[in-house]
């Protein structure tokens, strides 16, 4: 039975106090300040409520050959879990049984150091990842053959450009043949051409019949390399199962989130006496949701008061992309609306009103947006600006993903008409004149 | 986490993780697996080192033939230190050599693991190669300025002794000494950062108590055992005997050894038990 085990996994959980899980170095003084503390107060509740479970209860079974996703929010444990799964830290409960050569790869070019040669830095990244000299004497010719960088072999590395650097990285990354693999998100670099050879080398790895964990944000590679995936919650294993599944329950889960902003009184709300945000809302296939499928339209729906009489109320949006560039801006004003917005321009009366804005499925890109919400009086007045109010991320669920699966550039990503004429045939009498050196 | 190798198949490797429970002895023979990653560190440094400096080696020379000059004119001349009759600067400079290297090597040592967090964020390797491979590149400065030492025997015309040989032995202490203090400190900056600071002054402070600018035939009878508290006194005194074809202590020098093996064992020891913690807390 366990002759066929890659990786047994029981129990693991690590705890990190909290706030300081990246930082939590501390001088010799905090430490001296910390013990007369806890010589006075004694109390260890605080104690605890300073810790927090980056994993806990973690369990699960692969089996040789497996190609496992694992996915899940920022935050999640993904990250945690690998690094446990490859040594660098250690599990506070739990263990974990690993049967075979592990090799990791949470970070492309893992010692590169500028100033070394691309040659120099295949043996240092090459023995940092845990090959031996002897192997890499044997491979150096197929990684060079590999990262495609055989002219600037013997260049200092500061002197490569991004793309060379990361492709040298992945090509010594990806002649470790470990038995069990462990990727976390390393193809998000490197452009679309060397991410295909990537995911491609990805795939031979796990037709020779090598296991591997892939950790990664991207659901549509994940869908399309993993058959089974496991999904992480806060901590937690949510689900367990085929990819398909696990990426639905993962859109799930962001409903429970709930994409909304909500002020309880016009007391508390932004804005002036005249009018007052009351909530913005991220809706999605008819439920509230920080989780949008890259198909489905995404409505924003802003609530307000309207707290005087003769009230002309205009509402704006501005989307933002993670990067916080300006995506779009958008009002219900008439000659920007798609169709009339019957309230627009019109007085009204104190009350609580819902302006929606619809934005199309199948027009923004993958990732994380932002919304800025704005409210005007009289088409002019600026009364309410609420920036970042809401966010939202879109996630790919395969669609446009047949012929192509790396990284889709672009700040929209929308379906556009497509269609090729042959308009001539080269005739045999007449051939095309073509150039003398071709 | 506990990492036990057994063998289930002659290609399969079997491994254990878990949390640490108490206790943890070094794993040498993980750091023998591990000796290419070292060799390699080792060498990188060396390479980083010399890149791009217009100099290169010199150097390993410029330094301490400056401060041979400057301690010969203030120590030598101006004060007239006794060194029973040895000419100051080939005095100073035979003992400044090796104190150089103790010096160079320990502060890098100790400034390492700080130094390689992205590796030790990103990766899994022994990390008791970090510190020990920090020693590497101060071997090569030692070497270079070594040679003055050879041109200033043949300046003062002093003929080399059998003592020579002992060198490559008193080296051999200087590095344990190194390993097991360079390991214990830099796991210990690696929590509280403010060593970071404390170690070129301790550094500072401790040629101050090693015979370096002076001999210790100076210190009084009674305060001698003093001196030798200080592993490192007994070796760059030696140092100092086998270029100027002096006789050894060769008592001392065993103390110095025992000293120089406990400090390994205490460091090596104290690096095992935290080395767990350094991707958490660096």
């Amino acid at each position: 039975m366990s002759s066929n085990r890659a990786l047994l996994v029981h129990g693991l959980g690590k705890r990190y106090e909290i706030g300081t899980s990246r930082a939590r170095y501390q001088t010799f003084r905090d430490t001296l300040m910390q013990a007369a503390k806890n010589i006075f107060s004694r109390s260890s509740e605080q104690e605890a409520s300073n810790k927090i479970w980056a994993l806990k209860d973690i369990s699960f079974e692969v089996k040789k050959g497996d190609v496992v996703g694992i996915i899940g929010r920022n935050g999640a444990g993904k990250s945690t879990l690998l690094k446990i799964l490859s040594k660098i830290t250690s599990p506070t409960e739990g263990y974990a049984e690993i049967y075979g050569r592990t090799g990791s790869l949470l970070e492309v070019g893992t010692g590169f150091h500028p100033e070394l040669t691309g040659r120099e830095n295949i043996y240092l990244s090459g023995a940092i990842l845990g090959m031996k000299k002897r192997e890499m004497d044997k491979r150096f010719d197929e990684i060079v053959a590999f990262s495609g960088v055989e002219k600037f072999i013997d260049t200092p590395a500061k002197r490569f450009s991004s793309g060379m650097y990361v492709r040298l990285g992945f090509a010594v990354a990806a002649h470790l043949e470990p038995e069990i693999l462990m990727v976390d998100e390393v193809l998000a670099v490197g452009d679309a051409a060397f991410q295909k050879k990537c995911l491609g080398k990805i795939g031979n790895v796990a037709k020779e019949g090598r296991t591997i964990l892939f950790v990664s944000h991207n659901l549509g590679v994940v869908a399309n390399i993993c058959p089974k995936s496991i999904l992480l919650n806060y901590g937690k294993k949510e689900m367990e199962g085929s990819s398909s599944e696990v990426i639905n329950r993962y859109i799930e889960i962001g409903r429970e989130g709930c994409g909304e902003g909500t002020w309880e009184s016009p007391a508390v709300a932004p804005g002036t006496d005249k009018v007052r945000l009351k909530s913005v809302r991220i809706v999605s296939n008819g439920e509230a949701t920080t989780d949008v499928d890259i198909q489905k339209d995404v409505l924003i729906e802003v609530e307000f008061w309207s707290l005087k009489d003769k009230n002309k109320i205009c509402t704006s949006i501005q989307l933002l992309d993670k990067l916080g560039n300006w995506v779009l801006a958008s009002a219900n004003m008439h000659s920007v609306s798609l169709e009339p917005d019957e309230w627009f321009n019109k007085e009204c009366s104190p009350g609580i009103y819902k302006t929606t804005c619809t934005l199309p499925g199948n027009f923004l890109n993958e990732g994380l947006y932002s919304v800025n919400v704005l409210l005007l009086t009289d088409a002019v007045h600026l009364e309410v600006t609420m920036n970042e109010v809401i966010s939202f991320t879109v996630y790919e669920t395969g669609l446009m993903r047949k012929e192509f699966s790396g990284a889709w550039g672009g700040v929209v990503r929308p379906r556009l008409g497509w269609r090729t004429e042959c308009l001539q045939v080269e005739s045999k009498d007449q051939p095309f004149e073509r150039g003398a050196n071709q | 986490m506990s990492t036990k190798n057994q063998t289930v198949k002659p290609s399969e490797r079997f491994h254990l993780i878990q949390a640490s429970k108490g206790w943890v002895l070094p794993n040498v023979w993980e750091l023998w697996e591990y000796r290419d990653l070292l060799w390699i560190l080792t060498l990188r440094d060396i390479k980083v080192r010399y890149k791009q400096t217009f100099l290169g080696c010199a150097w390993a020379i410029i330094q301490p033939v400056t401060n041979m000059i400057v301690f010969s004119i203030l120590f030598g001349r101006l004060m007239k230190m006794p060194t029973q009759g040895m000419p100051y600067p080939i005095f100073v400079y035979s003992a400044l050599v090796p104190w150089m290297f103790f010096a160079h090597a320990l502060d890098a040592s100790a400034n390492s693991i700080v130094g390689s967090g992205n590796l030790i964020t990103k990766v899994y390797f022994p990390r008791s190669v970090i510190p020990i491979a920090a020693i590497g590149s101060g071997l090569v400065d030692f070497m270079v300025s070594l040679l003055v030492v050879f041109f200033l025997m043949v300046y003062y015309g002093i003929t080399p002794g059998f003592q020579l040989l002992a060198v490559p032995f008193l080296l051999f202490i200087l590095i344990l000494i190194v390993i097991g203090l360079g390991s214990f400190l830099s796991a210990l900056v690696v929590s509280y950062r403010d060593f970071r600071y404390v170690i070129p002054f301790l550094i500072q402070l401790w040629m101050y108590a090693t015979p370096v600018i002076y001999t210790t035939h100076l210190v009084p009878q009674k305060w001698k055992w003093l001196v030798y508290l200080n592993p490192v006194a007994p070796v760059i005194e030696s140092f100092r005997d086998c270029f100027l074809s002096q006789p050894l202590n060769m008592g001392m020098l065993l103390i110095s050894f025992a000293e120089a093996v406990l400090f390994l064992l205490l460091g090596i020891n104290y690096f095992a038990q935290v080395e767990k913690k350094f991707s958490d807390v660096i």
